[in-house]
């Protein structure tokens, strides 16, 4: 009797310690379906989302809840479904439309930019386009060359369009949420590497009302000698570095984007104003990339004469991924590259 | 117009059609209907094709004849205002065209859908907007229908969704109109035209694809006018069966230079999706009198007897006034008084596009997002920045 009852206090003892954890995957479902539930209007629509559970899982159990009307199967089109859900959304609706991964995005991407992105300009306010494009984005694991392209760059380049970058399971819930209530075109960068990593969830983040605002940077970590600006899975590599770095006495200050476009530079001038150095760490080639931006915004900005040393970037290197595994992980930054470069930053 | 016997019955042949008129009054009022028979529509998997017989009543042709007229000098008073360089840009002018869009206007609601792809001013007019509107917007002041933030390719109105410059990226968009529409079950439909230009591009075939599958309320229209910018359907498509395209998709080919032709086809595409049949796909045979755009004199790639000939043979207009004065639906002075009423609009319309201010400054920046808080937009170089509202 007293050992069923010490087994049932050790189990809730886990649950209880395992219940604050959601892997990003979970979360993602969890936005979906909390969202799903709200609003009639939303839909999801992609390659293998309904009977499948999605490509990635992230759609799990959704078709079986919400059925064939909500939950679309797509053949293999991109830039007709892509339409068409832009054309939904014209009319009234909220879809959310999956990429596969956004390398297939490309196929579609007149359907973004010209017609999501740019129509309630174009239109002067008549034509709202309350759609969201999510998938993952950016490398994955020996996927090789033409399904590893990040496109934060190409989208953040774009008026009319928000584009957000998650990192953690609360970024991903919190700002998946925001982007389906949000009126306008969202692209969601997802990460496939980081689908299956578990984070604690806080109380508040269970909630159903749960948003995080779309345009506004998290500081991880806080520190005084070097500002690391990094967007979706880089951002555990700054920690990583940044807790190497803090044996030697090096304390980062580590942002988490979670928005590349709009770009929440008063956060980074801020933490630059403090620590006088800046580095960005992110996956996707370097040049005209996210990186850049950042670099050039300080230079324009208020934070410039703050620096102590040029600020610079840590990014992909500037070729096709390759597919042998040490060739890939040779392509893509390393922690030892931001520990290197934070050294050489800060003259050490 | 005199004394006529309470009911008469005549028959008689005009073109390839047959007429059947038959006249009756009441309290002194001269009632026309009109019964037409025309040859059949180029039918693919149809078993039946529209009706054979339209009434036309004299109340209808006096306002299709208007609206005709009203796009068709709207069209030449913007060619005229191009030429002296206040309209800029791209101007794809629609005469030669007007009784597709006026056609199928009357064939469906205000409260269905349409979509079209750049050569739209007729299709912004039959959809709401007024000329007034519309030449504000190609001359680029506020006062336009985008308060000049669009131009000739990105009008918009209530359920017409512009307006759209990649030639073919329209056609998925109607298609998901039309998924909004059987999604919501408000039983509307969708019409989605494109030209023959755009009917090879592939996104069209992915759309009719999905379209097909999920039995979208879609009725897709081709208006075959016979060139995509300078190269001739012969030159540019394989197949030149743009009804026969859509494979899977049921499809029928007509006169789109016969208003009532293309009423009636409408009407019957129209009936075909709201019972749910899914898309059906109609291809006009149209003609445009100008070049692809302003650009274009029309004349390197067709001789100048090719337009003549359409000129004096299929005008849609013509067609359509021979056709009601030569069975007494109207006088000839009634339709010269619509004439200049018509005349009068587009002269004022012209005037205030002329004199309406340009947009402010201050709008530069404005309508990025919808529904959200006012933000800061980065001007030209770093110190510059504009205000943004939604």
């Amino acid at each position: 009797m007293f050992l069923r009852h010490a087994v049932w206090y050790y189990h809730a003892f886990l649950y209880s310690i395992l219940r604050y954890h959601v892997t990003v995957r979970d979360a993602l479902n969890q936005a979906l379906d909390e969202e799903l539930e709200r609003d009639e209007r939303v839909f999801l629509l992609g390659e293998e989302v309904a009977q499948y559970d999605g490509a990635y899982k992230v759609s799990r159990g959704l078709w079986k809840k919400y059925g064939d009307k909500r939950i679309i199967d797509t053949p293999i089109t991109e830039m007709g479904f892509a339409g068409i859900a832009v054309g939904a959304a014209m009319a009234g609706l909220r879809p959310i439309c999956e990429f596969m991964t956004f390398n297939f995005s490309m196929q579609a991407i007149d359907q973004v930019i010209n017609s999501a992105a740019k129509t309630y300009y174009m239109s002067a306010g008549l034509q709202p386009v309350p759609i969201v494009f999510r998938g993952p984005n950016g490398a994955s694991a020996g996927v090789a060359a033409q399904h590893s392209q990040c496109f934060a760059a190409w989208y953040g380049h774009c008026p009319g369009l928000k584009v957000v970058s998650p990192w953690s399971a609360e970024d991903a819930k919190g700002l998946l949420k925001s982007a389906i209530r949000d009126d306008n075109p969202v692209v969601f960068l997802e990460n496939e590497l980081m689908y299956g990593v578990p984070f604690e969830m806080s109380e508040e983040a269970q909630s159903k009302d749960f948003l995080l605002p779309i345009g506004k940077a998290k500081i991880e970590r806080q520190g005084n000698h070097v500002t690391l600006v990094s967007h979706s899975r880089m951002v555990s590599l700054c920690l990583d570095a940044a807790a190497v770095l803090a044996k030697e006495g090096i304390e980062c200050e580590v942002i988490n984007m979670r928005t590349i476009r709009p770009l929440d530079a008063e956060a980074i001038e801020t933490s630059v104003m403090k620590t006088n150095h800046l580095i960005t760490v992110e996956g996707g080639w370097p040049q005209f990339g996210v990186g850049a931006e950042i670099l050039a915004r300080i230079m324009e900005g208020p934070a410039f004469n703050f620096l102590d040393a040029p600020a610079v970037r840590v990014t992909g290197v500037d070729i096709p991924m390759p597919y042998a595994k040490i060739l890939e992980d040779n392509s893509i930054p390393q922690i030892k590259d931001i520990i290197f470069s934070v050294k050489k930053t800060l003259n050490v | 117009t005199g004394v006529m016997p309470s009911k008469k019955i005549q028959l008689f042949y005009h073109r390839n059609y047959y007429i059947l008129k038959y006249i009756k009054i009441e309290n002194f009022h001269f009632e026309l209907f009109l019964f037409i028979f025309w040859k059949k529509c180029d039918l693919h998997k149809l078993e039946e094709g529209p009706p054979l017989q339209a009434v036309l009543t004299r109340e209808e042709g006096l306002q299709y004849y208007r609206t005709m007229q009203t796009i068709r000098r709207m069209e030449l008073k913007a060619d005229q205002l191009y030429k002296q360089k206040i309209i800029r840009g791209f101007c794809h002018l629609y005469d030669g065209q007007e009784a597709c869009a006026v056609g199928i206007e009357t064939g469906i609601n205000l409260s269905d859908h349409l979509i079209t792809a750049y050569r739209a001013h007729g299709y912004t007019l039959t959809r709401g907007g007024t000329v007034r509107e519309i030449m504000a917007e190609l001359t680029g002041r506020r006062g336009g229908i985008a308060k000049g933030k669009g131009g000739s390719m990105h009008m918009y109105t209530k359920h017409f969704y512009g307006g759209n410059g990649i030639v073919g990226a329209q056609v998925p968009l109607g298609a998901g109109v039309a998924l909004a529409c059987k999604y919501l079950g408000n039983n509307e439909i969708c019409v989605c035209l494109y030209g023959d230009g755009a009917a090879n591009q592939g996104q069209i075939f992915e759309t009719y694809n999905m379209a097909s599958l999920w039995k979208l309320p879609c009725i897709f229209i081709c208006e075959n006018n016979k060139y995509g910018m300078g190269t001739s359907v012969e030159r540019a498509a394989a197949s030149t069966d743009y009804y026969k395209r859509g494979d899977f998709i049921p499809g029928l080919r007509l006169d789109g230079m016969d208003v009532l032709c293309v009423r009636e086809a409408t009407k019957f595409a129209a009936e075909h999706c709201r019972s749910g049949k899914g898309p059906i796909l109609m291809e006009l045979q149209t003609y445009r009198y100008h070049g692809h755009s302003m650009s274009d004199p029309g004349v390197s790639y067709r001789t100048r007897e090719e337009i003549q000939e359409v000129r004096s043979k299929s005008d849609p207009i013509s067609m359509l006034k021979d056709r009601m004065l030569s069975n007494n639906m109207a006088s000839v002075e009634e339709l010269k008084e619509i004439d200049v009423e018509v005349r009068k609009e587009i002269e004022d319309a012209a005037q205030f596009a002329t004199t309406d201010p340009e947009p402010p400054l201050d709008d530069l920046c404005n309508h990025i997002f919808y529904n959200d808080p006012p933000m800061e937009v980065r001007g030209t170089n770093p110190w510059t920045k504009l205000k943004s509202v939604s």
